[in-house]
Order: C-alpha cells, then structure tokens, then sequence
C-alpha cells in the first residue's frame, strides 16, 4: 500500500506556479530521489507535504489519511514526518541532546531520562556519543547534520523527508552523511529525498523523479532515469549535470 | 614527553623580551599621563575665582553627614520601586510582544489592543502618565484605590513596558524563519514552539538593550515623588531647603551613581558576552 500519495498538487507563489498538478506515490520502505534544477519545485513539494506550505490544489494522503484536508490538525501529522533542512536548523541555545529530546518530551510527553536514553542510544550508533552534551557551533557541518537526522529519528516518523541535505556541506563531510541515510534505507525507513548527488540517488533510490516546472516530467528505476532518460528535458538536465562533474 | 618541553628559539626569545619592554614602557605612559592630567584638573578648579563659594554650598562635610540619612532612606523606596517597576515593566513588555506576534483571525481584538498599547505608551511622557494616574484615579474616589505609590509605579511599569514589548519584539523577529520551520515540522505547537525555540533565542539576543533600558528605569523612578512618596533626589530637596545648602543633592548624586555601577557592569558584561556569542567564539 502507499504510505504517501499525492495527487494534482498546485502551489503559487504570487503569480509564479511552482508545482503544476504535481503527482508522487511513496510506497512504504521505498526510497525516491527527487531531482531538477534549482527552482523546479522540490523544496516547496517537501515543505508542502509536511504541512509547511499551504497547498492552492490537490490531495496529500499520508497512511491512507487525506492531510490536505483543513479540519486536519498540522501538528498531529508532522508528528509523523521527520524532516531535515538543507542548513541543519539546529536550535542554537540547546545542546545536542536536548535538541534531540525536545520533540520527544514536548511533543510526546516521555520522561527526561527515558528520551535521553533513547537520544544517547540513537547518537552512539552513529558515532557522536561523545558530543551529547555539546553546542551545535562547536560541531561540524557533517556532524551537525547527523544530529539534525538523528533529532528527525527521534519521533520514529513513518516517512522521512530530506531537502538537500549535503548540499551545504564540505565535500569531505558527504559521505558521513550518506553512509547515515544507507543505513536507514537498510533499517527499512521509508524516505523522499531531494538531492543533486546523482551518484548517491542511483545507489540508494529505489525510484527517481525528475522534476521540471512544478511537474514530475520523468519518473522510474534509477537505471533507467538517469542512464536512459527518454523526455528531452531530463536528457538535457543530465548533460548540464555531466558538464558539472556531478555525475 | 619530549614533544611537550618545547625550547624557544633565539629568535622567540628576542621577541619576548621586547615584548616584556614594551609592556613596561605603556604602563609608565599611562600612569604620568593620569598623573599629569589629573593634577591639571585639580589646579584649574580649585584655582577658580569663585572655588570657596562653591566648596561651602556644595561640598560641605557637616552639612553631607546631617542629610545623609534622609537621603540613604528616600534612596531606599528608589530601590524598590526599582526592583518592583523593573521585574513588572520586562513581564509587561513581553507578554504585549508575544501577543502581538499572534496570527489568525480570532487574535485580531489582541493584536489591536496590544499594538494600540505600545503606540500609546511610548508617545505618552512619563509626567503625564503619572499625573494622570496618581491625581486622576484617586480623584475618582472609588472604593480600594491603591495608595499612590502602587500607582505611581504602575505608571512606571505602563511606560517602560510599552518601550520594553518593543525591544522585545525585535529579538523575537531577529529568530529566521528556518528555526520556526524546524520546530514546526518536530510537531512542536505554536506555543511550544515559542517557548522554547523562539523567545529562548530572542532574549538572549536582547539582553542588552533591555538592561540598559533597566538602567534608563533606575533614573526615572524617582519621579514618583512628583505624586508625593519622597526619595531619594526629593529628600536631598527638601535638606537643601533648610540648610540652603546644595551639599544634599552631590549627595544623592553620588549615591545614585554607586547604585547604578553595578548594573551597568552587569549590562557591559552582558554584552559583551553576547557580542562574543555572536562571533562564533
Ligand atoms: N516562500 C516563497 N515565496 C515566494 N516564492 C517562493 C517561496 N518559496 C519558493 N519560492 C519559489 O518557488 C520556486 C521553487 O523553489 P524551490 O521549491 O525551493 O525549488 P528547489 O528546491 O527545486 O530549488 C522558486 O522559483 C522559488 O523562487
Ligand atoms: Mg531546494
């Protein structure tokens, strides 16, 4: 069954359509890469599906729920969606840990010492036992953006939701990150990423879309999207990507 | 263990040593210029025409001692109503500016009031203010009217309160966007979301001026004796009216100035730390 669909979605900006009766189903363990230029919507599809944005048209179906519908409480869902930030939006005044435990004893009511155990647990598997107790400008972009996914993990979200989260990395600092998201893949977390690591897209995604003026013009295996693209606009978006050495 | 004892090359230890010298040689500069500038000031007061005229109305010792005790106790209700007015003013101003940054249709009535508040209060003068509530609201003769001192200090809080909401609210909107977005998409609530993303971050960022307006406050509140409670510059007043004498008011003068040193202290250091903050340090 699809844990996410979305059907027909519209958004605006003033004027500017950004996604154009916009179709994605996610089927629950599956990982779908969302590529495109800069502009062709990807963010706003993420920050709509997390209730961020107001949608102009179109259904979202989350676990078979419709979200999109007003009467719907935002918070209740996003409750079940982690998302992470291309900048990390790591709360400065808070130590790792407790970035990672806020959600969990605001939003979930678990006790401090129960939320910090889960927390230092989640932390010691990726390797940053050791900066629990530190101040997110004392770490690393790479390492700041684990804790950003780890923070995202801690509400056991049923879908995850990535924007373009090594982009403002180092390029050394990637593949820590990465090596993270196979991990979750292999945990079977169901996942929407929006990435121009085509590298890591064929490797990890179990399908690709190509997104182009607010529609997905393209979608399929990554093999095939981004080894034999048929549409001439994802030819084209791919050429440009070679030129750039990203693939 | 060898890595650890390092030796200075000749080079470092030359360096050093100039180092050292110059050090000594600013000390001494500064030392004779004070001495120098502070032995100028000295000679030019004390050798003015009219210096004795003013050292016997202004700087009379017996006269100091006599109204020091008035003062000390008028200083006392500044202290107060410093504490009380302060503590009241920051609970005010931060509450008017959570409930202006309210959206949604059904705060509309809160959002009026509360701007319409800050509009009001910071274009009022303070003598107004104060007049309007310690005369006017005991004119009313209603029953369980406050003494005029909780009024005089209401007037106060109302005031600074209007300044304070507006400090405030620039922290609150110096937090970007993306730390709402986070919060938000963690299932935090608005109010949650306030709690403890937002004003966290807006306080620390404003810390500085909400002090220093803290020490404006400290000034101010002698006001209040304008409705009648004395303190500590009215005591020195009415000393002055029986000696005729201004010896009481240098008195309350410094006084006032001991008081404020350490907030202002406070202030310096607060900033600083934060101006550190900000620089990544
Ligand atoms: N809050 C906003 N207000 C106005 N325009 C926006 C806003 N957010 C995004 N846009 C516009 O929407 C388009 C798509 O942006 P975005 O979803 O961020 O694309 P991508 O993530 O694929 O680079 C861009 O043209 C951008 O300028
Ligand atoms: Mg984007």
């Amino acid at each position: 069954m699809a844990l996410l669909r979305c059907r027909g979605l519209r958004k605006e900006f003033a004027g500017n359509i950004v996604l154009d009766r916009l179709d994605l189903t996610v089927a629950e363990h599956q990982v779908v890469a969302l590529i495109g230029a800069s502009g062709s919507g990807k963010s706003t599809l993420l920050r709509c599906v997390n209730l961020l944005e107001e949608l102009d048209d179109g259904t979202i179906e989350l676990d078979g729920e419709d979200i999109s519908d007003p009467r719907v409480d935002p918070d209740r869902v996003r409750r079940r969606i982690g998302m992470v930030f291309q900048a990390y939006n790591l709360f400065p005044h808070l130590s790792v840990l407790e970035n990672i435990t806020l959600a969990p004893r605001r939003v979930h009511r678990r006790a401090r010492a129960e939320a910090e155990a889960q927390a230092r647990e989640l932390l010691d598997r990726v390797g940053l036992g050791a900066k629990a107790d530190a101040y997110p400008d004392r770490l690393s972009g790479g390492q700041q953006q684990r804790v950003a996914i780890v923070r995202a993990l801690a509400n056991s979200p049923r879908l995850m939701l990535l924007d373009e989260v090594t982009s403002a990395l180092d390029p050394e600092l990637v593949g820590e990150v990465l090596a993270m998201i196979r991990d979750l893949k292999a945990d079977g977390m169901t996942m929407v990423l929006a990435t121009h690591e085509m590298g890591f897209a064929r490797d990890v995604a179990d399908e690709v879309c190509f997104l182009d003026a607010g529609r997905v013009v393209e979608s399929g295996p990554p093999e095939q999207v981004l080894g034999e693209p048929t549409q001439p606009r994802t030819r084209q978006f791919l050429r440009r990507i070679i030129e750039a050495g990203r693939l | 263990m060898t890595l650890l004892e390092h030796t200075p090359s000749p080079a470092q230890l030359r360096r050093s040593a100039y180092r050292r010298r110059q050090t000594v040689y600013s000390v001494l500069v500064a030392a004779s210029s004070t001495a120098a500038l502070g032995t100028l000031l000295v000679v030019a007061v004390t050798g003015a025409p009219g210096w004795d005229r003013v050292r016997r109305s202004f700087l009379d010792p017996e006269i100091a001692v006599d109204a020091l005790p008035a003062v000390l106790s008028g200083l006392w209700l500044n202290v107060r109503l410093l504490v009380c007015c302060a503590a009241g003013a920051l609970l005010l101003g931060l509450v008017i500016a959570v409930l202006r940054t309210l959206r949604g249709p059904i705060f509309f009535p809160v959002r009026a009031l509360a701007a319409s508040y800050t509009y009001t209060f910071r274009g009022l003068p303070l003598i107004i203010v104060l007049y309007l509530l310690t005369l006017g609201v005991p004119g009313l003769r209603l029953q369980g009217t406050p003494p005029v001192l909780v009024l005089g200090g209401l007037a106060l809080v109302l005031t600074y309160g209007g300044y304070l909401a507006e400090v405030f609210r620039a922290g609150i909107e110096s937090v970007h966007p993306s730390q709402l977005a986070a919060a938000r998409s963690l299932g935090l609530t608005y109010r949650q979301t306030m709690r403890h993303v937002v004003l966290p971050q807006a306080v620390r960022r404003v810390a500085p001026p909400l002090l220093n307006d803290v020490v404006a406050l400290q000034k101010d509140v002698g006001l209040v004796s304008l409705a009648g409670p004395i303190d500590a510059v009215r005591a020195a007043q009415i000393a002055t009216a029986q000696s005729f004498n201004y010896t009481p008011y240098v008195v309350a003068g410094v006084l006032f100035v001991l008081l404020a040193i350490p907030l202002i202290a406070v202030t310096d250091w607060v900033t600083l730390r934060a101006a550190r903050r900000q620089s990544g340090g």
